[in-house]
């Protein structure tokens, strides 16, 4: 077994915030994202001979994290969010009650995502990998995360267009299940 | 994997390039695709931007610890 070698701990030290945010949009919660990330590097260290050096660092980090998180998750479902979300309890900026109000509606939305959606929308939209990183982290076709993509972004545009249209026309099953999920 | 099966058949049962707000009348503009992307960023990076936790730095660094000792035959600190 090589010593730790100083620029793959450098690299995974930086690929640490970006865990934390997948992990926290994958289990619902701060305290689990951080166990989650806290096993993964405990994982990668033990199992740092099988990466292949001048591969993708971060995607191999973020296929670790995903598989713990799936295994613990065929033992326990996911925890109920708290009623703010779990993206809320790490917010640290103020906004103000504009944006505030667009945050909310937006994380109502995000919330009733089915979870694969939900992760490859992360994945492609806030981490920045390509479809083909996303695909290999999932371990599915490139196909299906365009399409968990696609029917992610269209389902949040529907749910968020309906809420910006309610001043002229109210859907008021959709404001309902809205507000439902807000308490 | 079985889920894959599913994930494809409604896949194309739905139809990933169908345009948005297609069937219900709803016009889902780009300006709405583009605040998702923005709410999506600015959710994630406000986690980003909290840095790493001592906690993993402790972690990392009992890990060296262990590593430096285990890999060379023990006893150094």
């Amino acid at each position: 077994m090589s010593k730790f070698d100083p620029t793959l701990r450098d690299e995974i030290i930086a690929a640490i915030p970006n865990l934390r945010a997948f992990a926290i949009s994958l289990s619902g919660s701060v305290d689990r994202a951080d166990d989650l990330v806290q096993e993964t590097l405990l994982r990668a260290f033990a199992n740092i001979s099988s990466f292949r050096p001048g591969t993708n660092l971060p995607a191999w980090l973020f296929t670790i994290l995903r598989n713990l998180f799936r295994s613990e998750y065929r033992k326990r479902r996911r925890e109920v969010p708290d009623s703010d979300g779990a993206f809320a309890a790490t917010l640290t900026s103020n906004p103000d009650q504009n944006t505030h109000l667009d945050f909310e509606d937006f994380r109502a939305a995000l919330d009733q995502l089915p979870s694969d959606q939900r992760e490859a929308l992360v994945l492609v939209g806030a981490s920045g990998f390509s479809y083909e990183e996303a695909a290999d982290i999932c371990q599915c076709a490139v196909g299906t995360i365009k399409s968990r993509v696609n029917r992610a972004r269209k389902r949040l545009g529907e749910m968020l267009a309906l809420d910006d249209a309610s001043d002229f026309g109210p859907d008021k099953t959709t404001r309902a299940v809205l507000a439902a999920e807000r308490t | 994997m079985s889920d894959d099966h599913s994930e494809s058949a409604s896949a194309m049962a739905d139809g990933p390039s169908s345009p948005l707000g297609d069937g219900n009348g709803t016009v889902l503009g780009s300006d709405i695709q583009a605040k998702i992307g923005q709410h999506l960023r600015a959710m994630y990076d406000d986690v980003v931007r909290q840095g790493v936790p001592d906690r993993f730095m402790d972690l990392l660094s009992k890990l060296d610890k262990a590593d430096t000792t285990s890999g060379e035959g023990g006893g150094r600190k």
